[in-house]
């Protein structure tokens, strides 16, 4: 085959792009420029993912005996508090929409930046000063709260550091709110000439419902951490059942906010996923529209599923049982986006690359994910299942499983498009199966024992229960093993990896007809768009893969 | 419950494992067999398929809504306890569990109940949330603050269980566990029986209504300046603003703590808040107290509270009852 290949001059680095345009501390703290900050966010949610991933590495070990031997029960509980935190608040939410999304939104759909470039900048200063917050918290002591700072135990209980963690989550909600605004404005006003609705792609369709949740849901939960520290510092007695108050209040107005939150999180996946289907194959993805208002669909019927959480807390039976099918409602189209991924590989040119890996991958784990979410779904069965393992090794699927996995994949997908360069293409594989595996060997067990019945956030637990406590741990060390390797490869590409030239996975779309890495204002002339989302030409010419 | 929850967890689990493998299945052959043969293939163009799109629109559709119907039997099985039910009394507080049965017998962190009878659990809490999970059981309710929670289980198999605090609840959460003994009838008669020095649970909420002065106005002959108890608790009652309110085990809590919230129609705001001047126990054993003189004849009509006792529940007092 590489002898029908003609033989391409190697690419070369454009000579002037964002990168190298304008080089001083300042150039980069101050920019305005919207691939400029989804690499500050691509820093700042590393850090914060090795920290919580630090956190996880303490609970794996305390958990690989049952006795409590390692750290103390307040150290332990303040360690797995803190894991949730920094994945949830600092790395999960922000991930994917700070990196990929500021990168991508405006050069996919043919602007020169977001809409309000200077308040981009401000929602990732905004979000540093929540993130400090939340990390001054650990070192003050740490919080202790668990990541959903139930009342009363978080108001009146805990003595941690509930009130500046509160506030880091206060203050980084509004980075989420302004980044949300940025986003559906920028989609709405910013457009290429010829890029209608329907010719976006997914990538911007997943993004803009997810901006739909961030811009209608976060300031629930400010107004419920607000809360949470005003009735600390004066008592106000909101939460407090000894003055008239109520603390299951506050478990609806933070579910109110954080179950769909975790669409915030695995919705932008989806539209990793559905770039990186249709690129891996060479055709559109299947279905377009039905992937493109699944996705609204599961914004929407999202901000109704809240009660879910809350089938053992006392809530009424009927209310308990319009939770539970508006929550199997958000299964169906969830289920369609699988199936038209899917169908999509179907007489497809299905490339053997890393990116395909990760999409295979999210494939798998989300669906063991997105089914085990039926389970939990049923109220009859969620009694016994709720609070235990089994809930932790769901939302991990979903989590980890769904969110990394489209996150990595991305990053793999666009590393050239943001760097210019390749990174080592067989280590990318190790560490994509390395994920994979380890991922299922960490979380796998956390269903089976959470069915025989151990409850999360223990710190020590019944001997019978440590055999798969053990494969957990050992799953998580491949996991971390996994996890380092793209740190170490990716930062080593940055000087050494291959020039990627404009094009290398041989895709269409607007980013990729660009220069590798784009010029600060993306393109020379704007473009004029004439072609749907995803229509690949006959063959790709001159590609070397 | 818990044959019947392993059914249908059984199922649910051949479900995932269906569609998981249907679904991985598919993946990878496709991945196998449209590999990319040379580096500018491009896949065949298809956009999509309405029948296609319907068809897995429709089908997992109706695939959630029998897991629905099927849930939720098992839930209505779950809140709905029988009408006959042996019941005790769950007080959970940082890090301890706290029972206390009918006839007084108290235990910490241990439950002993009879083989084979309908068991309910009435819980609350003194500080933060806990809840009690029984995985044996398949069984798990929060149990709040300041409210009645309730969960019911029919034990079949005699045997010491696991009991957990699944609600996060602070430094020795993990510590907060307990077992359930369950006992053949007769030996759990027989331990029951050695915890009646402290009398029985409404005997000693008498002598908490002693002690409290509560008699002064709460008189059996309607000249009391608080409302007749006798034969009060399972009635419904109209309060000073009209509204109609059942009595039951949560009204009378409030009632204690905090009178002013809900009077009784007729009745002066006189009786003082007892917040904080009686521990939950104290709170229980007042209530069963007013459950025992519910014997009296009435003129009104009687109805069972929901989720509370059947009416055959009540009863008077004796040393060593096991209500029924």
């Amino acid at each position: 085959m590489a002898s029908t290949a003609p033989i391409a001059p190697l690419p070369t680095l454009p000579k002037k792009h964002y990168l190298n345009d304008g080089t001083t501390v300042a150039s980069w703290l101050l920019t305005r420029d919207h691939k400029r900050i989804a690499l500050l966010y691509l820093v700042a949610v590393t850090v914060f993912f090795v920290i919580g991933g630090l956190f996880a590495v303490l609970v794996r070990l305390e958990l690989a005996t049952p006795a409590g031997d390692l750290l103390s029960d307040d150290s332990y509980n303040k360690v797995f508090t803190m894991h949730g935190v920094m994945m949830v608040f600092f790395f999960l939410i922000p991930a994917i929409p700070g990196t990929l999304g500021n990168f991508l939104i405006p050069i996919m759909i043919g602007a020169k930046d977001l809409a309000f470039p200077k308040l981009n900048l401000a929602s990732w200063y905004i979000f540093m000063i929540g993130a400090t917050f939340g990390t001054y918290s650990v070192l003050n002591g740490g919080l202790d709260t668990g990541w959903t700072f139930y009342t009363p135990f978080s108001t009146v209980a805990s003595t941690s550091a509930v009130v500046p963690a509160a506030l880091g989550v206060f203050i980084n909600g509004f980075s989420s709110i302004l980044t949300g605004l940025n986003f559906i404005v920028t989609i709405h006003r910013m457009r290429a000439p010829g890029m209608t609705w329907f010719r976006l792609p997914l990538f911007v369709w997943s993004h803009y419902a997810t901006s739909l949740i961030m811009v209608l849901g976060t300031p629930v939960l400010a107004i419920t951490v607000v809360l949470v520290a005003a009735e600390r510092i004066f008592s106000f007695g909101i939460f407090d059942a000894n003055r008239g108050g109520d603390p299951v209040l506050f478990q609806h107005l933070f579910w109110f906010y954080s179950h769909p939150a975790v669409y915030i999180m695995v919705l932008p996946a989806m539209g990793v996923m559905s770039e990186l289907v249709a690129a891996s194959c060479r055709k559109p993805v299947f279905g377009y529209t039905f992937v493109a208002f699944a996705s609204l669909a599961i914004a929407i019927i999202g901000f109704f599923v809240w009660g879910h959480h809350m089938f053992v807390a006392g809530q009424s039976v009927y209310a308990a049982l319009i939770f539970s099918i508006l929550s199997f409602l958000v299964a169906v189209p969830s289920a369609v986006k699988v199936f038209n991924w899917t169908a999509t590989m179907y007489k497809g040119a299905v490339s053997w690359q890393t990116p395909t890996l990760y999409a295979i991958g999210f494939i798998g784990l989300f669906t063991i994910g997105g089914l085990t979410g039926l389970f939990l779904s049923s109220v009859g069965l969620d009694i016994h299942l709720t609070d235990t393992y089994f809930i932790v090794a769901h939302f991990h699927y979903i989590m980890v499983g769904g969110t990394i996995m489209g996150y990595l994949g991305g990053i793999h997908f666009w590393w050239p498009k943001m760097t210019g360069r390749m990174y080592n293409e067989l280590l990318a594989k190790i560490s994509a199966a390395l994920i994979f595996f380890g991922f299922n060997l960490t979380f796998f067990p956390q269903f089976v024992v959470g069915y025989l019945g151990m409850p999360r956030r223990y710190h020590a637990y019944p001997p019978e229960f440590q055999m798969l406590n053990v494969l957990s741990s050992a799953g998580a060390s491949i996991l971390a093993v996994g996890y380092a390797l793209p740190l170490s490869y990716l930062i080593y590409s940055l000087k050494y990896g291959k020039v990627a030239g404009n094009n290398p996975w041989g895709a269409v779309g607007l980013e990729w007809t660009t220069t590798s890495p784009p010029p600060t204002a993306n393109f020379e002339e704007t473009p004029l768009v004439t072609w749907d989302a995803y229509e690949y030409p006959a063959r790709v010419e001159g590609h070397v893969a | 419950m818990a044959p019947r929850v392993d059914a249908f967890y059984l199922f649910l689990v051949g479900l995932t494992a269906f569609f998981s493998i249907l679904i991985a299945l598919t993946v990878i052959f496709y991945f196998v067999k449209y590999r990319r043969r040379s580096p500018d293939q491009v896949g065949t163009r298809i956009e999509g398929g309405m029948a296609l799109e319907i068809t897995w629109s429709v089908i997992p559709l109706l695939i959630t809504m029998v897991i629905f119907g099927w849930s939720t039997n098992l839930f209505f099985a779950f809140t709905r306890p029988p009408a006959e039910t042996l019941n005790i009394y769950v007080v959970g507080k940082q890090w301890m569990w706290k029972f206390q049965h009918l006839n007084g017998q108290r235990e910490i962190n241990e439950l002993h109940v009879p083989v084979g009878r309908n068991v309910k659990l009435i819980m609350t809490s003194e500080d933060v949330i806990h809840d009690v999970f029984v995985p044996a059981f398949r069984v798990k309710a929060d149990v709040l603050p300041g409210r009645y929670t309730h969960m019911w289980f029919n034990p079949t198999k005699p045997g010491r269980y696991h009991l957990f605090c699944a609600e996060y609840c602070g430094t020795k959460h993990s510590g907060m566990i307990g077992e359930v003994v369950v006992q053949e009838p007769a030996e759990y008669e027989a331990w029951l029986a050695t915890g009646r020095a402290e009398g029985s649970l409404a005997s000693a909420g008498g002598k908490l209504f002693q002690d409290l002065a509560c008699n002064t106005c709460h008189r059996p002959d309607a000249v009391g300046r608080g409302p007749v108890l006798q034969g009060l608790f399972g009635r419904q009652i109209t309060l000073g603003d009209g509204g109609r309110q059942t009595v039951d085990e949560a009204y009378l809590r409030e009632s204690i703590l905090t009178p002013n919230m809900k009077l009784t129609q007729g009745f002066q705001p006189v009786m003082p808040a007892y917040q904080g001047l009686v521990t939950e126990e104290g709170v229980l054993q007042l209530i069963e107290y007013v459950k025992s003189l519910g014997t009296q004849p009435q003129s009104q009509p009687v109805r069972p509270a929901s989720g509370g006792p059947a009416p055959g529940e009540t009863h008077t007092p004796s040393p060593n009852e096991v209500n029924r």
